[in-house]
């Protein structure tokens, strides 16, 4: 009779920690941020169909790092409970808070029972009638929650990142001035393989931007690309003609 | 494996939630809590109920998009149910859905109908196409038959902008789901018939959005005239019928300050002419 290997509960917790950072830290950054309208979300992503960020609800949107079908399949979970509890409740009922939770409960039980834990970090980020009210959670893979003020970077750079936007972040920044800083930080991340410190200037075409603009009426989120984003990066467009603006 | 646990919007998310696959809100629902949809609640057989109907609703287009009304009464049986209720709705932000019959149902499916169209573009990232939305709103419509058979039918008409022919496009249905487009106008509803005879001496091809408008405020007063389920403009009240315009720049509910003064004209018209505007006679 065979005997399996004994390996301690604490080494299983920790192989898989390790193993989702691994994965979380390879990938490209994320930056939540308050600005004076709203909340504006900054992604370093060539691609202009697979989304790191994306609408939840009317007031809730949703940014991710790490692997794209996990946390793809968490936003489109998110987008069916949230259209759930508006279609059942009232589209008012629907809260970041309760989205945050449902999210750590299913991270969380991910993490502990199945072998292989989910290699991403999302955030759920509502904006509020108020700055005051703008409410922004971080999720990582074994389902903690932290409730952030201010801002949230995620992905490969998170650390470097964070420790900037504690010096250069404050409150009220316009929408111009903080798109600005979340792009040079993002550029300011050592690209994964490269091994180089210098920093990189970041292009619209490498940019996912959008924001949840307090002032728009009922879904407040919008996509900010084309023109529009070079505009408010103070560069030329190098992109193809879309539309400033578009939803989804 | 994930949690198997079954949560109605609760703490955690099931399975059904994870699962990969449909873009469609109604048919999560379907497998996730059927109880929830307007047909998933089976009725005893052989009975009817007494329930609140909403009445007659109107389209047409102009160049460039199209305008929907319905007046605002609702009934059941003799009794006047509701003198505001509202008939019209925004489907998504280029296209709008009006309702004729059972109400309740009625209501319940556009709230589905509305929340399906803006599932569908969250998760896919892109809106469907007119067609698409249309065909949409026939299969909910079609899981309805049951109710329909007891004597709680749904009309609703939709009627939607479309970028590619640059025009208002209007679609009708029957209780079985089956989908008609119509060109030019359509009225759904007991006072149908009545306003249907307006809509054919008024409309033009060349009719701009505010005459559509003028146009759709008295095919209703034509329906209410004849009909007795179907409310006039009640000025005393303020009670005007509700008009949505669908063009290149989405959906808009024309307000009242824009409404009240044609609905004043036509009434006012009318003051001379009971019977309405008169139609040229050829040959």
């Amino acid at each position: 009779m065979s005997m399996p290997f004994y390996v301690s509960p604490e080494q299983v917790i920790k192989d898989k920690a390790d193993y989702a950072r691994k994965g979380i830290a390879r990938g490209r950054s994320v930056i939540v941020l308050q600005y004076s309208g709203g909340l504006l979300f900054v992604a370093e992503n060539r691609s202009r169909a697979l989304h790191k960020i994306s609408e939840i609800y009317d007031r809730i949107a949703f940014a991710a790092v790490g692997k794209y079908n996990e946390f793809e399949n968490l936003r489109v979970a998110g987008v069916r409970l949230a259209d759930l509890r508006g279609y059942s409740y009232d589209r008012r009922d629907v809260t970041g808070r309760s989205l945050a939770n449902a999210y750590a409960q299913t991270l969380g039980t991910i993490f502990t029972e199945t072998q292989k834990p989910y290699e991403v970090e999302i955030v759920v980020a509502e904006v509020g009638a108020s700055p005051h009210d703008d409410q922004l959670y971080r999720l990582t893979f074994d389902g903690s929650v932290g409730d952030e003020h201010g801002f949230v970077a995620m992905g490969g750079s998170a650390e470097a990142i964070s420790e900037k936007l504690r010096e250069r972040w404050t409150e009220g920044l316009d929408l111009a001035d903080a798109l600005r800083l979340a792009v040079e930080l993002l550029g300011s991340a050592p690209e994964s393989g490269n091994g180089t410190e210098e920093p990189r200037v970041l292009t619209p075409a490498q940019l996912e931007v959008a924001v949840l603009d307090r002032e728009r009426p009922r879904r407040k989120f919008r996509r900010i690309q084309g023109p529009k984003l070079a505009e408010l990066l103070g560069v030329d467009d190098d992109s193809d003609d879309e539309p400033d603006e578009s939803p989804g | 494996m994930s949690t198997v646990r079954r949560s109605s919007g609760g703490s955690s998310l099931s399975s059904a939630f994870l699962q990969a696959g449909s873009s469609s809100f109604a048919e999560f629902l379907a497998m996730h809590d059927p109880s929830l949809l307007p047909a998933g609640r089976p009725l005893p057989p052989g009975t009817s109920v007494d329930a609140v109907h909403g009445t007659t609703i109107v389209a047409l287009t102009f160049a460039g998009g199209v305008a929907m009304a319905g007046d605002r009464r609702a009934t059941m049986g003799n009794v006047i149910a509701q003198k505001d209720i509202e008939k019209v709705f925004p489907a998504d932000e280029s296209s709008c859905v009006g309702i004729a019959g059972t109400a309740g149902l009625a209501v319940e499916m556009v709230k589905l109908f509305q929340v399906e169209l803006e599932h569908y573009e969250k998760i896919e990232g892109a809106s469907l196409s007119v067609d698409g939305k249309a065909n949409r709103l026939a299969t909910l419509i079609r899981g309805n038959l049951g109710m329909a058979m007891q004597g709680l039918a749904v009309v609703p008409m939709f009627a939607g902008y479309d970028p590619e022919t640059g025009g208002g496009r209007i679609f009708s249905y029957d209780v079985t789901g089956g989908r008609y487009e119509e060109h030019r106008h359509h009225s759904v509803g007991s006072g149908s018939m009545f306003a249907r005879g307006a809509l054919k001496k008024l409309w033009r091809e060349d009719i701009s959005p505010v005459e559509a408008i003028s146009v759709a405020v008295e095919s209703l007063y034509d329906a209410a005239d004849d009909d007795a389920a179907t409310g006039g403009p009640d000025l005393a009240r303020g009670i005007l019928p509700v008009i949505a315009v669908v063009d290149s720049d989405g959906y808009r509910r024309v307000p009242e300050s824009e409404l009240d003064p044609i609905v004043r004209a036509v009434v006012a018209a009318r003051q001379n002419r009971p019977d309405g505007p008169v139609a040229p006679i050829t040959g």
